[in-house]
């Protein structure tokens, strides 16, 4: 698999370590979280078969860690972006200021 | 029909004119006792023991496929007991025992071979590691045995000993390990359970649950609407597809593992090997290939097929046991995909759903648990609680910190 690194355009899927599901930016709040909360965040996952978000980490490059939308079926990859910036939208929704970014 | 060696011969000599197909093609009924999802290994040995060991009736096994087209045929045919853990440990010697009268039990032929099997040890740390690990086999009433240098030189004088990062130091080696035709399980499991009475309903796909007041009162299937008393699903590598439909999401990821296996070869090696150390295991088919594979590619995939970067560390992990090896051809390779569950060990256990029954989390190792979980989940469909072996593989062991982390990875699947 190639993966259309933002900044640093195609690279082979071997530099990368693969974390996981995306969802996994989406920590519980540490002062309201029960321990549901943290067991679901932790533990549980989607799975889906089709479009995926998932953390790489750029091991083998930048370090950068991105956020890649890939098809589990077919291992396509859609989009690329980087997790501070999806990371960063997802801080800004959650304060109402709306100015949600997308990277590459 | 009962198979043995007269019947072969007196086939033999009238025309192989008496042979019938070994299992029926039913029409779907509309209402069963239990009826299981998933006719791979593990949904057919379910239903063998349901209907054999435990008198159910009225069973059918649903296959979107045919069986024995999934995991059951795609894996490495590997059958062993040498776990650590006193969660996973006692169940699969349970099953490791019933691998050894599968064949009587059954009345076909599975090829069962106690080849044995052995882990090689490259370090002092894993010395010690490894012999916790034997003595744990040992104290569940399994077999292990402790193997110098030497003593492996002299069954494998061919494997590379003197390797710069990793000269094979010993090995932990149990006997009654071995390897199965694959194929044989899911065919002599759905003749056995057919011949009790099994409705086995091929090219038949589950498309949802019908669940109403917290209770699962059947499936939606490709062929209309069939419903159940209990639901046993059994489709370990698509867990979460099929779950999702009951609105479960899992402790579970999909993952593809690969395997290979060479061109024929004259009888090379003994047993079954594994070299963790260098991602790598191998043993030789009884056609003569040679059966290997490594590490699963690591990143979530329905698709059963992997990439390249994984093959080469595959042959490359080869290369460095056994330097001979790069001089067979690779004849195929292909990929399986399994159930990574968050601590590596599966899942045999009731939903919230009543009357919903879950068997999964399979990770790479559910061929060798096949006689196992599916003995194990049969108890647990037909008397509502766990098999004694299978306490421990609980939906809620993450939620009280009871995982069964033999790696002691955490929640990260694809380190298991």
């Amino acid at each position: 698999m190639i993966i259309n690194h933002p900044l640093l355009g195609p690279r082979d899927s071997a530099e990368f370590t693969y974390l996981g599901d995306a969802s996994l930016l989406n920590r519980p709040d540490p002062d309201t979280a029960t321990p549901k909360d943290w067991h679901d965040y932790a533990y549980l996952r989607d799975n889906p078969a089709g479009l995926h978000r998932e953390l790489w980490f750029h091991e083998g490059g930048d370090r950068s860690w991105l956020v890649v939308t890939r098809n589990t079926v077919t291992h396509e990859i859609t989009k690329v972006e980087l997790a501070r910036d999806v990371a960063r939208g997802l801080a800004s929704d959650v304060a109402g200021m709306g100015t949600k970014r997308s990277g590459g | 029909m009962r198979y043995s060696g007269f019947k072969v011969i007196k086939e033999a000599l009238t025309g192989h004119k008496g042979w019938r197909p070994a299992w029926r093609d039913p029409e779907p009924q509309s209402h069963y006792d239990i009826v299981i999802i998933g006719g791979g290994g593990h949904g057919l040995a379910t239903a063998h023991y349901l209907a054999k060991i435990f008198g159910q009736k009225r069973i059918a096994v649903l296959e979107k496929g045919w069986i024995g087209g999934g995991n059951v045929g795609r894996n490495t045919t590997i059958i062993r007991s040498n776990y650590l853990l006193d969660g996973n440990e006692p169940f699969y010697e349970f099953s490791l025992k019933l691998w050894e009268g599968l064949e009587q039990d059954l009345n076909y032929n599975a090829m069962v071979s106690q080849r044995g099997i052995m882990n090689l040890i490259h370090s002092d740390a894993q010395r010690d590691a490894y012999i916790r690990r034997g003595n744990a086999m040992i104290l569940n009433g399994a077999d292990a045995e402790y193997m110098d240098a030497d003593q492996i030189r002299k069954e494998y004088p061919f494997l590379n000993f003197d390797d710069a990062r990793f000269p094979i130091k010993g090995g932990l080696a149990q006997r009654r390990g071995g390897t199965v035709r694959h194929d044989a399980v899911a065919w002599g499991y759905a003749r056995s359970a057919d011949s009790h009475g099994v409705d086995i309903l091929q090219n038949c796909e589950v498309t949802g649950f019908r669940i109403e007041n917290g209770k699962c009162l059947g499936v939606e299937t490709s062929r209309g609407f069939i419903g159940a008393g209990r639901v046993g699903c059994a489709v370990a590598g698509s867990s979460g597809r099929l779950m999702s439909k009951a609105g479960m999401r899992l402790p579970i990821e999909s993952h593809v593992l690969q395997a290979f296996v060479s061109e024929g070869l004259k009888p090379i090696l003994p047993g079954v090997i594994t070299f963790g150390a260098g991602h790598f295991y191998v043993s030789q088919s009884d056609k003569g290939g040679l059966v290997f594979g490594g590490d699963i590619d690591g990143y979530n995939s329905y698709a059963q097929r992997g990439n390249l970067p994984v093959v080469e560390d595959v042959c490359e992990g080869g290369m460095a046991l056994m330097p001979m090896i790069g001089r067979a051809r690779l004849l195929r390779m292909w990929g399986g995909i399994m159930d990574m569950s968050m601590d590596g060990s599966p899942i045999i256990d009731r939903t919230h759903i009543d009357g919903l029954y879950f068997n999964g989390g399979w990770c790479y190792g559910g061929f060798k648990a096949t006689p196992a979980s599916g003995y194990a989940f049969a108890h647990l469909l037909a008397r509502d609680i766990p098999h004694p072996t299978a306490t421990a593989y609980r939906f809620d062991r993450f939620e009280t910190g009871h995982m069964i982390d033999e790696k002691g990875m955490g929640n990260q699947p694809n380190l298991h």
